[in-house]
């Protein structure tokens, strides 16, 4: 399947799919924590200097800047499961890149050489990069071995509704390959989110399977069949 | 398998790791009824239902749920040790002392390639009083004469403690900030690294040379060389871990160049941490004791002692036989 799934094999020897997060919802996540640093600076500004302006308030302003400015994402992301707010917004999280949570030293150095990605302008190195990789690495993570993921699943719409397939189940008329027979079950978990037009014309395609009339039904019957419905 | 008897004989099974998971990723220490103990366990038996569910194809729906399951066992069993033996104190005394002896040939190219730098633009300066206007207008040379003026310049007056506050806050910012990106931008092939080094050389140069012409250069001095032990030496070796990055994409050696990198990246970081914490310190004593209007022998002789503290610091703390 073409997807964008960056697989990491676990010492059980089981690979597990990681979803890779493209340059959009990052981008968005950026921008969120960008906001909510500004806002955050932005308070402290109003506290610190709710008495007057005083040098001392400047300096504890200054260091406060800077250690936002620095230290924010990595902060979020060692401490709180691999997400800026942005991110957890969003639906990302940081992971180093055999699926573990991201470690200090790891964020400490994506987000460090984000300096890098910036150049020459606007980031155009580092959307470059996420562009030619397939895990969507930027410079930073490329250096650190990290991988931003989606933290929700996609599969999770599909198992909300639980597949209960209301055909009398069918044997197919010959026997089908493992790949055959996978193909025959995605789809009937999909047929629910299809438009029924859509949904007939899918199960038309395997036409020496479904046969000529209905075949949309026909292929439920099949994939009940084979997931051992009785 | 069929799918439905391979559920029925699983779920049972899932739904107890699924209520595990759910309690240990919120703090908690155990589930109602399972123990944390059972974690190992039924995140290798999970592996295996999920590697027999997607050999067997059951469904695309099953396999993601597993799938997830069993990454969230994975995240919580195998994660980074942190904070092991990460003392601030053994940091100093010997982690950090011993990454920059480790790098003992760039520190050293580094430093000859910045003072030459510096030391040919500031014979220029010297010799050459409009040399300084090509770089710095006309109210910043003033501006900077005027601190460093003999008898009533920054250094003779000095300033108000909130001043010195603000102006802390400032250099921690500004100078620190500036390490990070001297070291970051060594990732352009070293190239951003150099020309930020190259750049902070020709500032200092221009400067000293003129104010020495000018006749300040005691004042100049006093002020600079206190903390500029520990600030110009923490720049240039953000610049060293620059340019390992830089270096490892020019010349991998026998690795691939993102391996190299990666490699890189991770012993530059005692480096880079190093000289944050060293431009603190030096963000206090610029702040604090660089414009006290004292004695110029003390001022001279303290900053003097500074150089060769930081020095024997970094040359000798923590070496151990054959290191």
């Amino acid at each position: 399947m073409i997807d964008t799934i960056h697989a990491v094999q676990t010492p059980e020897g089981v690979d597990l799919a990681l979803p890779v997060a493209g340059p959009a919802p990052r981008a968005l996540a950026y921008a969120l924590d960008l906001l909510i640093q500004s806002v955050g600076l932005s308070s402290v500004q109003t506290v610190l200097f709710s008495a007057g302006q005083s040098g001392f308030a400047i300096g504890l302003y200054l260091i406060a800047g800077f250690l936002v400015n620095w230290f924010y994402p990595v902060l979020f992301e060692v401490l709180s499961h691999g997400q800026t707010p942005g991110k957890r917004i969003v639906g990302l999280r940081v992971v180093h890149e055999d699926g573990t949570p991201v470690a200090w030293s790891a964020s400490v150095l994506r987000n460090f050489l984000m300096v890098a990605d910036f150049l020459p302008l606007l980031y155009l190195a580092g959307i470059t990069s996420m562009c030619v990789d397939a895990s969507f690495r930027r410079l930073g993570d490329l250096a650190a071995g990290t991988l931003v993921v989606h933290a929700e699943r996609p599969t999770r719409k599909l198992r909300a509704k639980r597949l209960e397939l209301q055909e009398r189940p069918l044997p197919p008329p010959f026997a089908l390959t493992l790949d055959e027979q996978g193909a025959v079950i995605a789809f009937a978990e999909r047929a629910p989110f299809l438009s029924s037009a859509r949904a007939a014309e899918l199960a038309a395609i395997p036409a020496a399977l479904t046969g000529a009339d209905e075949p949309r039904a026909r292929l439920l019957s099949i994939a009940a069949w084979l997931l051992g419905h009785a | 398998m069929k799918l439905a008897a391979f559920e029925a004989q699983g779920r049972a099974r899932w739904d107890r790791l699924s209520a595990l998971l759910d309690a240990l990723e919120l703090g908690k220490p155990g589930a109602e009824g399972v123990p944390v103990a059972e974690l190992p366990a039924l995140y290798r038996h999970v592996c295996n239902d999920l590697a027999l569910a997607r050999d067997r194809q059951l469904s695309t729906a099953l396999v993601g749920e597993l799938n997830e399951l069993a990454l969230r066992g994975h995240q919580l069993l195998y994660q980074a040790r942190t904070g092991r033996g990460a003392s601030l104190a053994a940091f100093l005394v010997s982690d950090f002392p011993r990454a920059v002896r480790r790098e003992w040939r760039l520190v050293l190219l580094c430093h000859l390639l910045f003072y030459s730098l510096a030391l040919g633009i500031g014979a220029l300066a010297y010799r050459s009083p409009d040399l300084i206007y090509s770089f710095i207008d006309e109210p910043g040379v003033e501006r900077m004469e005027r601190m460093y003026e003999p008898d009533h310049g920054l250094v003779t007056k000095g300033r108000g403690a909130e001043e010195d506050a603000a102006m802390f806050g400032f250099y921690v910012w500004n100078n620190v900030s500036i390490a990070f990106r001297t070291f970051a931008s060594g990732l352009a092939f070293g190239v951003g690294t150099l020309a930020s080094l190259a750049y902070n050389a020709l500032d200092l140069g221009l400067i000293a040379g003129h104010l020495i012409r000018k006749g300040a250069a005691q004042p100049f001095l006093g002020f600079v060389i206190a903390h500029g032990a520990f600030e110009l030496t923490a720049m240039l070796l953000s610049g060293v871990a620059g340019m390992r990055l830089g270096l490892a994409l020019v010349a991998p050696g026998p690795r691939t160049r993102l391996a190299a990198l990666r490699a890189s990246a991770r012993e530059s970081l005692p480096m880079i941490a190093g000289a944050a914490l060293m431009l603190v310190i030096a963000a206090g004593i610029e702040a604090f004791w660089s414009p006290r209007r004292l004695p110029a022998a003390l001022k001279l002789g303290v900053g003097a002692s500074l150089w060769l503290l930081v020095a024997t610091w970094l040359g000798v703390a923590g070496r151990v036989s054959g290191d």
